[in-house]
Order: structure tokens, then C-alpha cells, then sequence
């Protein structure tokens, strides 16, 4: 087993780095350095593109040059790493010696939480932030878009704007939320959950998040560099026509699935290697089998992501033809490339929130799990079947028409994993104790919220009906209420949960049921009448709809302030709690078995003082012979006697 | 402590007792809704019945709808009795402790399994036997209607950012607005100038992706005269909002003398067009952008 039982299992101890305060601080590298780096890199590629490209005419209608805008791009991520100090351990490995990194520590400063740091518990802090930071900026471009769709013609915004908020909203949501439990939670959680003092591969770990960060910066860029009119579905040959905003797209998709592919094999590594002893597969927590399950499932499709963005950005630079007619290429290319991993990405971003959901329910229940094995079969089935449903994205596509009946079969067979959650989820409440705390309140309503997207997700699998509502309003809500009214609120269910865990504040209980029944109430006022509003023919991504559905679409905009002022609600009550009332939790305020609850607050900088022994699973509350989870303190005699 | 008395017996009688109370309840509320889904809102659903495809649509979608309600109901009611029942009661104390139970696994695997296999069953039925459900086929759809003799060949045109749509039986003219006979099985061949678009013609209950140099089939036979609206459904770029117009299902001999007079108003135009084709290539080499056959 690969697991250091020694006491200082720090990453990175702390090498020779010799003189000054200021020289070893630049080492380090930090992001003042990154930013100053990354800044230069972009000029140097951006100059070094005009210089190789910059006789060539551009790509069609853009009237700009891909080639240096793709070298300025990717100059500046490698400085911005280098700059991070990224570079710095394989570099000092290879003249033979040890990287200057920080040790873990107790507390840290705030600056510390900008750096590049290979601390599990930092870098899930740094992504909590950063995923809530990227979730806003996606909520505000949704409400751009309401605004708009509040008059049946133009009127805020030109069509050319309202695509590109459009277009920047559904791909900053799509592409960024991927990673909004994996990152957060999972890097935090997971060492703790499994007995493991820090993940598998803490490099890798920092590099997955640095990573988001310019793949943010560089999607936001698009909205001053004229935005991309292709979705975030990126269809060619639109994609292929659009300017350099089009190239931000594609890059910071390609950096962001870079980041998947980091953070993946790190937890599919961990979770299989760092289980400390007794940690049986039956004894792992549900979130862990849902991470590891994501994990699995982002490693198989993002690297078909990357192939197709690469194969665009050649379309787009290059001049080859391979997403497009003419010259042998064809957008069939394209879709099924994209949907290949498009349609499991949306399980990437439903399973964490199922897992979530499946962690938390019975804590509050004081039940154990019901079906323990049916709930991690269903994820798993999920994860497996979304490999091969991805053509229900292309039923009106004229793409083989004769292997409909099969992607439809495939498609409405994920019900029955899909289905397994809710008799998970069902089985656990039953004969419980239910405790209506704030996290318990987002779980329920995570089934409440899911089962408005899994019903009508049968809609959309069923060829005819998808005839009537593929490409409408209908489609939107349905998506919006498995990811927004699952996920979401799975993960904002689990910030109350976690804040003790992860702050050691417990948040109010009356401002989080305000939190709670607003954000509740207008999720499901804004997203119920698009159902039929697209039912009665409105296509997504318009900015003019008939006027006959003017009352309606109103209703919705109204309906989506008001969600927009329950998430501000949230943002400044938490960051009041946090930095100003900061009120104190108790060790384990919601009375849970969990490993993770057991080491203390605030959680020590090893995790665990020696790798505890497992005894019992996480779950068995209401069991009266039921001992602890776990031995925190063990003596080598206490190793295997729990068979 | 109220519940513990109330709760005394054998796990199975107490399933027993709330189990048939949820059940009734479910079984009541279902039956009644789905009545109302059936008989009330069932025929007033879109996209009406306007054509076979669209009362296609509109038939499965109730058919789907009266399937919904009792799984959702099943949720509802069962959530809505366990938070009431279930709750905490300010003793802190645990729930009933089990971790799973093997007929309730059981029962619940088969009836959503045969549930699913039923939809996809039904779903098939539906697609196949009314010649691909109005939903584009390809080039060479293999669900085509029974009487392919006296079909009218619409072709849709699709470019950034307007619909056109030619007529290969009226001398291969090709006309800004679309006008269509009732009663009448039309074959569309959809296809697109530059970038992908969708033809929905939303009461036609026809949708049919528009790609470039591929020809996308799809079929319906109108039975209702009346005005449609056709909606580009795949975003197209900066006016896609915008790319949408209206037609009108007519009476035949209506339908066959608008289509004369247009061939014969059209006919000097008719004559500059491209030869009438399942598909048309952009010819980069001539200036203004012409298009030769494919």
C-alpha cells in the first residue's frame, strides 16, 4: 500500500533554496510574477504569430489573424505557469536538486491562497472561491440574457451582444461547473474521507487549478475581442467563421479540459492508492464513489474534447478542412465529436451532485444509505451509459437516421440508474428522523428540482416528441433543472455543510432558510413556464419570439431577478459570517459519522495525526452496536482486528 | 415519543400502514390528473393537427405526459408524507435502523425496467410507422410513406439569415414564402447554403437539421388548412433570432394556382438559378459567391 505512515508526509519539504528573502519568494514563484510573465508571453506569441502568419489572408470574415492570436495565448499560459513557479520542481529535479516549495501549515495567509500551492485543503478553498467567482459571472451574463427576453424584439442589447452573452453564459456555466464539487470538495474532502494525509499527486492538483484560471480570463476575453456566435456548442462550419473571439472559446475550453484531465487522474489515483487501512470499497463514502466514478467518466471524454478543439483551432489557424465542406471535411465532425464528450459531461456535472446529495441525506435522515451497492451501481451504470447516447443531440440532424431507435433505447435506459438515486434517496428518508437543517433543505430540493429534468429528459429521448421540442426552451429548462436544480443546489447544500469543516463557522441557520426558500421558490418560477414556453415554439438562443408568449417570458425574467437576488443574498450574508461575525462551530455540529468530521476543527495540517484505521462504514446511524467509523490513534495491534 | 407508540409492530406492518396510506393517496390524485391530461388539455396540446406529423407529436406527448404524472405524483406524495411523518422530534434521536430491503429493490428495478423498455418500445412504434415522425432523415430516409406517387417536393433552402424554398415540380422555381396544399403528402429536402440552420416548421410538426452540402429529408401530409410559422432552430449566428417566416396550408386547387403563377412570374428568374439539385456547393473561384450543383 502506498500510504507514508511517517509523521511528516508534507509535500514538498522545504529544499535548499539559498539566499535572500526575496530571491527565494521569486522562486516560489507567485501570481504577481505569473501575471507579469503570462502578460509578456501573450506579446511575444501575439508578435512571433504576425511575424510566421501575418501575410497569409485570415480565416473568412474575421479580418484577424487566429494563428497569432493562439501563439499569444498559449505563450502566455506556459509564462503564466512558469511565473507560478510551476516549472520549478521538474527544473530543480533535473539539475539534481529539490524545488524551494511550502510546507503545509496550520493557517495561512491570505496570500498564500494565491500561490501555487500543493496543500489539498488550500487548493479546495482556492477552488471553492474560484467556482463560486466563475458561477456568478455566468449568473450575471444569464441575467444579461432575461433582460433582453423580457420584449419580444431587441431592445437592451443588440443581436450581435445578445449572442455573445448567450454564447459566453452557457460555456462559462458548461465548461467551468465541471469542476464545481470536483474541485472544491473533492480536493478538500476526499484525503479526509479516505484516511489519506493529502492526495495522490499534489502538483497535479495545483496545476488543475491554475488552469481555470486563464481558461476564465480568456473566455471572458471573447466578449471585448467580439465574442463567438456559436454557443457553446461551438457547431461548425459557425465556428469556423467567426473571429478571434471564436479562438478564445476554443483555447480556454482546451485549458479548461486540461484542468479536468489533471484534477481526474489525481482523484482516480488517490482513491484507489491512499485508502487507509480498512477502508473497504464497502466502506468508502458515496461522495468518494461518486468522485472516483466522475473521475473515470472525464477521463474517457475530455481527451475527445481536446482532439475536436484541436481540430477546429487547425480549421480555424491552419487553414485545413476538416469540420467543414470544400476541401473533403464535414460539420458531422464536429457534433459527434463534441457530443462524444458533451453528453457525458453533463453527467460529469450531474453525478458529483447526486453524490453530494447521497453524502449529506443521511446525516439529517439518521439513517444509513439505503441500497448502499444500488446507489454506487447506479452511478457507475450513469457514467457507463453516457458513452453511448450521444447522438439524441442529433435526432433532427440527418446523421443515421437508422440508429435512432437504438440512441433512443440507450437514451431512456439511463433512467434506470437515474431511477436508482431516487430509490436511494427515497429508502433513506423512510422511517428517518429527518432534521431540517439548511444543507437538509438543498438535498431535498435536489430531488424535488431533478425530477422536473429527469421526467422530461424522457421527453427529449423519445424521437416524435423530441421532433416537437429539440433545439427549444423546452430543451433549455429541462438542462437548466438537472444541472442548475441538481447540481447547484447540491453545491450549495454543501457549503452549509462543509463551512464548519472548511472555515470553522457554522452558518446561520435563519439567514441560510431565507437563502434556502428564496432561491427555492424563483429557480422553479423562472424555469417551470420555459417548459412551455418552448412547448409553444420558442427555439433557444433568439432574441425575438412571438409576441404571444410575451406575458410568459416576462413572468420568467421577473422570476430570474428574483434568483439573482437570492444568490447576492447569499454571496453577501456568506462573506459577511465569514469575515465578519465568523461565527463558531462546534467540532461536528450536524452529529455525522463521517471520517471527515472526526479529526477536528480546524482540520490539522496533516489530516490525521497517524493514518486512522477504518472500522465500520460512515453510515450506520441508528445502528445501537454500531462503534466509531474509525481507529483515529491506532497501535499496530489494532490493524485487521476489525474482521 | 408519540411516534414510538404510534409506530409499534413489525417493520412490515408499519410499512404496511404508511405504505397503503401513500399508495391511496397516489392512486387517487394520478387516476384524476391523468383524466384531465387525457380528455381536458390532451387535445388542446401543440402543435396541434395540423398535419399527420404534428397530431403525431401531440399524440405521443400525451402519452408521455399521462406516464409523468404517476412518477411524479410518486415523489411528491411519498415526500410530502415522509417530511410530515419522518421528522425529528426534538429528541435527537435516530432512525429506524436498515440498509436495505430486498422486495422493495427488487419491485422497484423491474417496473422502472419495464417502464423504460415500453417507452423505447412505444417511442420506436412512433418513429417508424408514420415515415420518421416529421424528424429529418438523411439523405436516403429508410421510413418513407406508403404512397410516394402523388408526393409534392418541397425543397428548403436554408442561408444566413432566410429560408427559400424551391419547387422541382413547377419548373424548379424557387420562392421566398411557402404555400402548401391540404391534404397532400409533401416530401421536404432541406439543405443549407453555408453554416447548419434547422427547419422547424412548428404546426407542420416538421424539424429537419439544414446542413451544408447534404440533403435532409423529411416527411408529413398536411390535413388542415391554416398558417404556420417556420422558426430557424439551430443557432445560425448574429440573426438567427430573426430567421424565421410564415406559410399557410391552402386548398389544392388554391395551392396548384398559386404554384402556376409564381412558375410563370418567376420564369425569367427561374432561368438564372443554379439547375434544380438535392444539394449546392459555394464556388469560391467566382466573384459574389455563386453556387454550382453538387
Amino acid at each position: 500500500m502506498a500510504i507514508d505512515m511517517s509523521q511528516s508526509t508534507g509535500v514538498g519539504q522545504s529544499g535548499g533554496a539559498g539566499g535572500s528573502t526575496a530571491v527565494r519568494w521569486f522562486a516560489r514563484g507567485n501570481i504577481v510574477s505569473a501575471t507579469i510573465l503570462g502578460a509578456g508571453g501573450w506579446f511575444f506569441g501575439h508578435w512571433w504569430g504576425n511575424v510566421i502568419a501575418g501575410h497569409y489572408a485570415s480565416v473568412q470574415n474575421s479580418g484577424t489573424n487566429d494563428v497569432s492570436w493562439l501563439l499569444g495565448a498559449i505563450f502566455a499560459t506556459v509564462a503564466w505557469f512558469i511565473g507560478l513557479g510551476a516549472l520549478n520542481h521538474p527544473i530543480a529535479k533535473l539539475w539534481g536538486g529539490e524545488a524551494p516549495m511550502p510546507e503545509k501549515k496550520d493557517k495561512y495567509s491570505l496570500w498564500e491562497y494565491f500561490s501555487y500551492s500543493t496543500d489539498h485543503k488550500v487548493v479546495g478553498i482556492q477552488y471553492l472561491f474560484a467556482m463560486l467567482l466563475y458561477f456568478f459571472v455566468g449568473g450575471l451574463l444569464a441575467l444579461g440574457i432575461r433582460t433582453e427576453l423580457l420584449s419580444p424584439t431587441y431592445h437592451i442589447w443588440g443581436p450581435d451582444t445578445y449572442i455573445e452573452i448567450v454564447g459566453e453564459h452557457g460555456t462559462m456555466m458548461m465548461m467551468m461547473m465541471t469542476s464545481v464539487i470536483m474541485g472544491p470538495f473533492g480536493n478538500f474532502l476526499i484525503p479526509l474521507m479516505i484516511g489519506s494525509k493529502r492526495m495522490a499527486f499534489p502538483r497535479l492538483e495545483a496545476v488543475s487549478f491554475w488552469f481555470t484560471v486563464p481558461a476564465f480570463f480568456f473566455l471572458l476575453s471573447a466578449l471585448w475581442q467580439g465574442g463567438f456566435q456559436s454557443g457553446w456548442t461551438g457547431y461548425a462550419p459557425l465556428s469556423i467563421q467567426g473571429g478571434v473571439g471564436q479562438d478564445a472559446y476554443l483555447f480556454s475550453f482546451s485549458l479548461m479540459a486540461m484542468s479536468m484531465l489533471a484534477a481526474s487522474t489525481n482523484m482516480v489515483a488517490t482513491i484507489i492508492n491512499f485508502r487507509a487501512p480498512g477502508m473497504r470499497w464497502s466502506r468508502l463514502s458515496i461522495l468518494t464513489w461518486g468522485m472516483i466514478t466522475t473521475a473515470f467518466t472525464m477521463i474517457l471524454s475530455v481527451p475527445v474534447l481536446i482532439d475536436g478543439l484541436y481540430v477546429m483551432g487547425m480549421d480555424r489557424a491552419a487553414q485545413t478542412s476538416m469540420l467543414y465542406g470544400q476541401h473533403g471535411g464535414s460539420p458531422f465532425l464536429w457534433e459527434n465529436l463534441f457530443w462524444f464528450f458533451g453528453h457525458p459531461e453533463v453527467y460529469l456535472l450531474a453525478l458529483p451532485g447526486f453524490a453530494m446529495t447521497t453524502e449529506i441525506l443521511p446525516v439529517f435522515a439518521r439513517k444509513p444509505i439505503f441500497a448502499f451497492k444500488t446507489s454506487v451501481a447506479g452511478m457507475i451504470g450513469v457514467a457507463t451509459l453516457s458513452f453511448f447516447v450521444w447522438q439524441h443531440h442529433l435526432f433532427a440532424s440527418g446523421m443515421n437516421p437508422d440508429m435512432r431507435p437504438l440512441f433512443m433505447l440507450s437514451t431512456e435506459l439511463i433512467s434506470i440508474p437515474t431511477g436508482f438515486l431516487y430509490l436511494v434517496g427515497m429508502g433513506t428518508v423512510w422511517r428517518g428522523r429527518l432534521r431540517f437543517n439548511v444543507p437538509m433543505l438543498f438535498m431535498l430540493a435536489v430531488f424535488f428540482n431533478f425530477l422536473w429534468g429527469g421526467i422530461t429528459g424522457v421527453y427529449n429521448s423519445d424521437v416524435p416528441v423530441d421532433a416537437l421540442v429539440h433545439g427549444s426552451f423546452f430543451v433549455m429548462a429541462h438542462f437548466h433543472f438537472t444541472i442548475m436544480g441538481q447540481l447547484m443546489f447540491a453545491v450549495f447544500g454543501a457549503i452549509y455543510y462543509y463551512t464548519p469543516l472548511l472555515f470553522g463557522i457554522k452558518l446561520s441557520e435563519k439567514l441560510g432558510k431565507i437563502h434556502f426558500w428564496t432561491m427555492f421558490v424563483f429557480f422553479n418560477s423562472t424555469f417551470l413556464p420555459l417548459f412551455i414556453v418552448g412547448w409553444l415554439g420558442q427555439p433557444r438562443r433568439v432574441f425575438e419570439y412571438a409576441a404571444r408568449l410575451q406575458t410568459l417570458n416576462q413572468w420568467v425574467s421577473i422570476s430570474a431577478y428574483g434568483l439573482g437576488l437570492s444568490l447576492a443574498f447569499f454571496v453577501v450574508t456568506f462573506i459577511w459570517q465569514l469575515v465578519v461575525t465568523r461565527p463558531k462551530s462546534e467540532p461536528n455540529p450536524w452529529d455525522s459519522r463521517g471520517l471527515e468530521w472526526q479529526v477536528g476543527i480546524p482540520v490539522p495540517k496533516d489530516n490525521f495525526e497517524r493514518i486512522p484505521v477504518i472500522l465500520s462504514s460512515p453510515y450506520e446511524y441508528g445502528n445501537p452496536n454500531a462503534g466509531p467509523m474509525a481507529d483515529l490513534t491506532p497501535s499496530i495491534s489494532s490493524v485487521g482486528s476489525d474482521v | 415519543m408519540a411516534l414510538k407508540t404510534e409506530d409499534s409492530g413489525s417493520p412490515a406492518a408499519i410499512a404496511r400502514k404508511h405504505g397503503s396510506r401513500i399508495v391511496a393517496i397516489w392512486f387517487i390524485l394520478s387516476l384524476i390528473t391523468d383524466l384531465v391530461v387525457w380528455f381536458v388539455w390532451g387535445p388542446h396540446m401543440p402543435p396541434g393537427t395540423m398535419t399527420t406529423s404534428a397530431a403525431g407529436q401531440q399524440f405521443d406527448f400525451k402519452v408521455l405526459t399521462v406516464m409523468s404524472v404517476p412518477v411524479l405524483y410518486m415523489v411528491w406524495v411519498y415526500g410530502a408524507y415522509v417530511i410530515v411523518k419522518f421528522r425529528d422530534r426534538g429528541d435527537h434521536e435516530d432512525g429506524y435502523y436498515m440498509k436495505g430491503n430486498r422486495k422493495t429493490q427488487a419491485l422497484w428495478y423491474a417496473v422502472t425496467a419495464v417502464l423504460v423498455l415500453t417507452l423505447a418500445g412505444f417511442g420506436t412504434y412512433e418513429l417508424v410507422i408514420p415515415a420518421g415522425a416529421g424528424v429529418g432523415e438523411g439523405p436516403s430516409p429508410i421510413w418513407k410513406p406508403a404512397d410516394t406517387t402523388h408526393m409534392l417536393q418541397v425543397q428548403v433552402i436554408a442561408q444566413q439569415w432566410r429560408f427559400t424554398y424551391r419547387w422541382p415540380q413547377f419548373g424548379g422555381m424557387e420562392t421566398t414564402s411557402l404555400v402548401l396544399p391540404v391534404n397532400t403528402e409533401i416530401q421536404f429536402n432541406v439543405t443549407s447554403l453555408d453554416v447548419i440552420h434547422d427547419f422547424w416548421a412548428y404546426q407542420l410538426g416538421v424539424k429537419a437539421d439544414a446542413n451544408p452540402e447534404v440533403n435532409n429529408v423529411a416527411y408529413t401530409k398536411t390535413q388542415q388548412t391554416g398558417r404556420f410559422v417556420v422558426r430557424c432552430d439551430e443557432l445560425c449566428g448574429i440573426w438567427h433570432g430573426a430567421m424565421y417566416n410564415y406559410g399557410k396550408v391552402v386548398s389544392q386547387s388554391a395551392f396548384y394556382q398559386w404554384a402556376t403563377s409564381m412558375e410563370t412570374q418567376n420564369a425569367p428568374l427561374t432561368k438564372l438559378l443554379p439547375k434544380y439539385s438535392s444539394v449546392y456547393v459555394p464556388n469560391d473561384n467566382v466573384a459574389g459567391g455563386q453556387y454550382f450543383n453538387g
